[in-house]
């Protein structure tokens, strides 16, 4: 098997480091932390997590004091009763309030956080391992897309949430918490982003072998630009110009029989929609930066980088082929031609 | 008589006695079934299994040291980490509960050995057997990489999952058949075989907590073996339990699962505890403080951790009045903890405190422990747990459960009892250092990672990248496990190397109160001297006398006259003694049907479908013969004298007998399996708006009604042959007894025919829907009963033929008569439920 420089197929993970390292510095660090939020069932939870860590604190120390104080040698037995007057009080007593007051607001919490959301809904399936994202529109026109999810901030967006192989779990950690996608049902979550910026999820509920390759890129812009993104996601693709290598290496590949890239014959559904992938920040959901040359590695070793994907890694490829596959996937939609 | 006669009188009595209780020498040795050999083998065999499964932790933490590391590989990490979970779990964390309660019970209890010594023998191998299948198939890489949970679908397709989840389903099910008998055994101990006067509510509170948690066994586990039948008959023979396209669904799996694994964590933690209730009390010097507090809060824990399984579920997406529900409930767990809790402080402030290593142990369990205990309670919070669900904060969380909870204790047991299986101690400056290591190991390893979790890293991912928050997080927990192993590998050491070297001990060298501690140093293979009444929870400090009389022999059964090994049975509540019970010896049988058995289990993972028959086969005859020469035996006199002029009788039967007591506590387990069954049938009808599914005909499908209700006659029918089976006996009629019996047989069988031929006529195909899979599941599973019943009828037939079984003999007649009153409640269940739901429909 030939192998790319500095990557070796069988050593997959030390060709990742270097992709990984280089995708920190595109983003901050924090953007897929639940304590730095940036939603509101996000900075709700973070904010009853502050509160609950000072107060455990508070309980802790106490505990270990009397603890600690029970174990000196020069002090005086209590007496039976006063000891039995601690458990009362201090085992059972002062817990039932403190538990009561905390759960009552937990389930306060509940039907706010649940509430539904309005007219923004995302379908997002989850698979081994990637998503595919579907945005539902008021009108009832649809725009497909796959590894990442842009939202508007100040609204509440409900995703409806399905698996087609195994359980999945959605979960983007500074807009709010997880909900499993589980084959045969449809869960819905609703989130409600309060800051523009790019965030990312990961799949929270193991799914197989690559179960730590699932990631989400998440966009948060502000809602008119949002709006004009859709909008423009939804009007056809411009016509295509000149013929192009990739796209016809791609098509006489096999590729679009999974893939689907708007404007050409390419229509599968199985695998991720290409269409917009050059305008997504990574690839290979959220583990490699979207360029030419990790395009290029994709498909030629996917299932190094990958192991368990469903896509077979394309080794028969010559990676001057792969690269010309990988630069027409890189040019923007619109720019790119329509096969004969 | 003078000095010398009596001394020369007591060394005759004690040398008999060794005779008796002693293992064999050379390879007869392993035939040994004592509590005192079994138990130093179920323990050091289950240390071992946390020593493997510590080694599978610190990979996984080696891997996780820096991000896109590619030491292990993906696959490789998903067994390890699998494979962690389930050896801690079911290879250490529940059998060294069973194998401590083994050793210790008996002698807290002033008996002999506990009323089954070959039935602790046979879980000990089955459990060895079980655990190295398991644990040696990731040397063939092909240990389970599903997680310890094994959700399906992704463990259902055999495509995504290899012959791993096959090894867990079965090498685990055989392992927890014996963690039931285990159960099953401890339970009958503390409740029959006690000294006399020992009342139930002065037992010592280890042994209330071995009750507890051998009642939350029976309860638990069963439900779990539900599951994995029904998983592996989906991947063996395609019945669609989990396949949502077929009629199942993924979730009852995660129900069935965690029925059993929320209560788990509370089986680990609890006997743990009890350990703590028997040290802090010694260092405290006086008894402990709110005795029946303790209890209550521990019968509490037990039955509140059956109301808490859908916290694990948080994050499926059931509807809010359940979220609700089971956070209330997981928040009520608390409570009845922290009462725990606070028993031990307020002992430790009513007592003065001696400093040892037992105690640091403790102390440093509470210390860690109630972290763990607070953020349980922020979990237990749905709209925080939807953030903290399945990451890193709650791997934190359950390991400072469990560590403090369960690991620490264990170790100050450690320390505490070494001096009573060995004669020996640990060193106490090492033992410190073990304390410092692992406690500040533990703590470096476990705080960060309740922030890497909230940073938004995931569970069982192999790798994580660079940048995001998470590199010196996860850097420091490694360094923290790897500090945490050196304490655990100095322990080891210790007890491998070290404790050999040094003096024996005095007797009681804590100064105990309680009764293990009554023996001199080094403890006999016979256990105590002779059997006193104890009139007090802490006997030895309150009856000063005691330790001098029971070691001279002065109390009963101070001799084995007859060469028998002998214990007393006593009454549940009082503790009246009831009958001097003769426990079997050593036997290879129960090494032999656990071989046989294991087998059996392990060819059906290789798909050998019929080599496992024969070989189950076998072993069902094994276990006839080990009955058969090993049961029920019949005494050479009617009654003995235990001394002191106290008559007992040899043979009893009925309620009276451990055998009764012990069928009655196995069917309870066996009817929460199947009660999980009849659960899953009724949570299909839940699930679906059309239930049962339409049949090509347009009309509901089900079983009909014809047959089954004849299958109904015919089991009424031959329970009832039973009854007069047992009345005829009574009356003295050896013929009736065997015309009863034989009808019995004929009647059950023609009901099993029917239940089998009811759905089998009416066309339902298991593969093609959960409907027609669960009803052949639940006909199957009586139908099996009642070959098991039929088979017991002819055991009763060949014993009343060999002259084993009459009138006065009765014990077998008595139990297999109380296996049918469960066969046929099993029975009348499936056919109401089989039938009537789709006359609902």
């Amino acid at each position: 098997m030939t192998v790319l420089p500095g990557f070796s197929a069988s050593r997959p993970w030390g060709g990742l480091a270097a992709a990984g390292s280089a995708l920190a510095l595109a983003g901050c660090s924090g953007r897929q932390s639940a304590l730095d939020t940036a939603g509101y069932e996000a900075r709700v939870v973070g904010e009853l997590f502050w509160w609950m860590l000072a107060a455990s604190v508070v309980i802790w120390v106490l505990v270990m004091a009397l603890s600690l104080y029970a174990t000196r040698r020069r002090r005086e037995p209590w007496s039976g009763r006063a000891a039995a007057r601690l458990i009362l009080i201090c085992g059972a007593i002062l817990p039932t309030i403190a538990l009561a007051v905390l759960l009552v607001f937990g389930l306060r919490l509940m039907p706010v956080l649940r509430a539904p959301g309005e007219d923004l809904r995302i379908a997002v399936e989850g698979q081994q391992f990637w998503w595919r994202v579907t945005y539902e529109l008021p009108d009832g026109s649809r725009v497909s897309s796959a590894n990442e999810v842009r939202l508007p901030r100040g609204r509440r967006t409900e995703f409806v949430l399905t698996a087609q192989d195994v359980i999945h779990s959605f979960w983007v950690p500074p807009l709010g918490g997880k909900m499993d996608m589980i084959p045969g049902m449809t869960n819905r979550l609703v989130l409600e982003p309060e800051r523009t910026g790019r965030f990312r999820g990961a799949c929270a509920e193991f799914c197989g072998a690559s179960h730590a390759l699932m990631a989400l890129d998440v966009e948060v812009m502000e809602p008119d630009a949002f709006e004009a993104w859709l909008r423009s996601r939804r009007d056809p693709a411009p016509p295509p110009p000149g013929a192009q290598e990739g796209a016809t290496l791609f098509l006489a590949n096999g590729c679009g029989a999974c893939h689907t890239v708007a404007g050409t014959p390419a229509a599968g559904r199985i695998g991720p929609d290409l269409t917009h992938l050059s305008e997504r920040p990574s690839i290979a959901a959220g583990i490699l930066p979207n360029d030419v040359d990790n395009i290029a590695r994709f498909i030629r070793h996917t299932r190094d980088i990958k192991p368990g994907a469903r896509m077979p890694s394309f080794a028969m490829l010559s990676p001057e082929d792969s690269a010309s596959i990988a630069r027409w996937l890189s040019a923007p939609a619109g720019t790119r031609m329509e096969t004969p | 008589m003078s000095q010398t006669d009596s001394q020369t009188r007591r060394e005759a009595q004690e040398e008999r006695l060794n005779k008796v209780w002693d293992s064999d020498k050379g390879w007869r040795y392993w035939s040994a079934v004592n509590n005192t050999e079994v138990g130093v083998w179920y323990t050091v065999t289950s240390f071992a299994f946390f020593l493997f499964a510590g080694a599978l932790a610190l990979m996984v933490r080696a891997q996780l040291a820096v991000p896109d590391n590619d030491l292990l590989s993906p696959s490789l990490y998903n067994q390890a980490f699998t494979l962690h979970g389930t050896a801690m779990m079911f290879l250490f964390a529940v059998p060294i509960f069973e194998a401590v309660a083994i050793l210790l019970l008996p002698t807290m209890l002033g008996a002999r050995d506990l009323p089954f010594p070959r039935l602790s023998a046979f879980g000990y191998w089955c459990f060895l057997i079980g655990g190295v299948f398991v644990c040696g198939s990731i040397f063939f890489n092909a240990a389970p990489d599903g997680g310890w949970f094994m959700y399906p679908p992704l463990t259902t397709d055999p495509k995504l999952t290899g012959i791993g989840a096959d090894i867990w389903l079965l090498g685990l099910s055989f392992i927890e058949v014996a963690s039931i008998a285990a159960a099953v055994e401890l339970i009958v101990g503390v409740l029959k075989c006690r000294p006399p006067g020992m009342r139930i509510n002065t037992i010592p509170l280890y042994c209330w907590y071995v009750l507890i948690v051998g009642g939350m066994i029976l309860f638990a586990f069963p439900p779990l073996i539900a599951g994995d039948i029904l998983f592996e008959l989906e991947r063996l023979a395609d019945w669609p339990f989990f396949d949502p396209a077929r009629g199942g669904d993924p979730l009852l799996w995660q129900h069935l699962f965690w029925i059993f694994g929320h209560p788990e964590v509370y089986i680990i933690f609890l006997p743990s505890i009890a350990l703590m209730a028997m040290i802090v009390p010694t260092f405290a010097r006086r008894p402990i403080i709110g005795y029946s507090w303790i209890v209550l809060a521990a019968v509490g824990t037990g039955f509140l951790s059956f109301g808490l399984w859908v916290h694990h579920m948080f994050t499926t997406g059931l509807p809010a009045i359940s979220l609700g529900f089971f956070s209330a409930a997981s928040e009520a767990v608390a409570i009845p903890t922290g009462v725990q809790i606070f028993v031990f402080l307020a002992t430790m402030l009513a007592g003065r405190v001696t400093f040892s290593v037992p105690m640091l142990f403790a102390s440093g369990s509470l210390a860690i422990f109630v972290i763990g205990g607070l953020t349980g309670v922020m979990v237990a919070i749905a709209p925080f747990d939807w953030q903290a669900h399945d990451t890193h904060f709650v791997v934190a969380h359950l390991h400072y459960v469990l560590i403090g909870g369960m690991l620490m204790p264990l170790f100050a047991g450690a320390y505490y009892y070494m001096p009573l299986v060995t004669a020996k101690p640990l060193s106490a400056r090492l033992g410190r250092w073990v304390f410092w290591l692992m406690f500040t190991g533990f703590n470096i390893g476990f705080l960060p990672m309740h922030f890497t979790g909230l940073r938004g890293m995931p569970r069982r991912v192999f790798t994580y990248p660079g940048g995001i928050g998470l590199d010196w997080l996860n850097l420091v927990s490694t360094v923290g496990a790897f500090i945490f192993a050196a304490g655990v590998l100095l322990f080891t050491w210790d007890c491998l190397f070290g404790v050999r070297r040094r003096k024996t001990c005095e007797t009681n060298p804590w100064n105990a109160g309680t009764m293990e501690w009554i023996s001199p140093l080094p403890a006999q293979n016979y256990g105590i001297r002779s059997v006193p009444e104890v009139a007090s929870r802490y006997p030895l400090w309150d009856q000063p006398d005691l330790a001098r009389e029971v070691a001279e022999g002065r109390w009963y059964l101070p001799d084995a006259e007859e060469g028998k090994r002998e214990t007393l049975v006593t009454s549940v509540l009082d503790s009246r003694p009831l009958q001097c019970l003769r426990v079997p010896g050593n036997s290879f049988m129960p090494m032999i049907c656990a071989i046989l058995i294991g087998a059996s289990f392990i060819g059906t993972a290789f798909h050998l479908y019929w080599t496992s028959l024969v070989l189950g086969l076998l072993g069902v005859f094994a276990i006839m013969v080990w009955l058969w020469r090993g049961t029920a035996v019949i005494p050479e006199a009617e009654a003995k004298d235990i001394g002191r002029g106290v008559v007992l009788p040899l043979y009893v039967s009925g309620t009276k007998s451990v055998g009764w007591w012990a069928m009655f506590i196995t069917m309870f387990g066996d009817m929460t399996a199947f009660v999980s069954l009849v659960f899953s049938y009724f949570y299909y009808w839940t699930i679906h708006e059309q239930f049962p599914p339409l049949g090509m005909d347009g009309l509901p499908r089900g079983p009909g009604l014809l047959w089954p209700a004849l299958a109904l006659l015919l089991v009424a029918a031959a329970w009832g042959a039973m009854l007069l089976a047992r009345a005829r006996n009574a009356a003295g009629s050896a013929a009736g007894l065997r015309l009863s019996l034989a009808a019995s047989v004929l009647l059950a069988l023609g009901s099993g025919a029917c239940m089998l031929w009811a759905p089998w006529q009416a066309g339902l195909q298991p593969t093609d829907h959960a409907y027609d899979g669960i009803v052949w599941v639940l006909l199957i599973w009586t139908a099996l009963h009642l070959a098991l019943g039929v088979l017991m009828q002819f055991y009763c037939l060949a014993r009343s033929f060999a002259g084993k079984l009459t009138t006065r003999w009765d014990i077998d007649i008595h139990n297999v008569v109380l296996f049918w009153h469960f066969a046929a409640l099993t029975g009348l269940t499936t056919i109401a439920v089989v039938t009537l739901v789709p006359l609902l429909a």
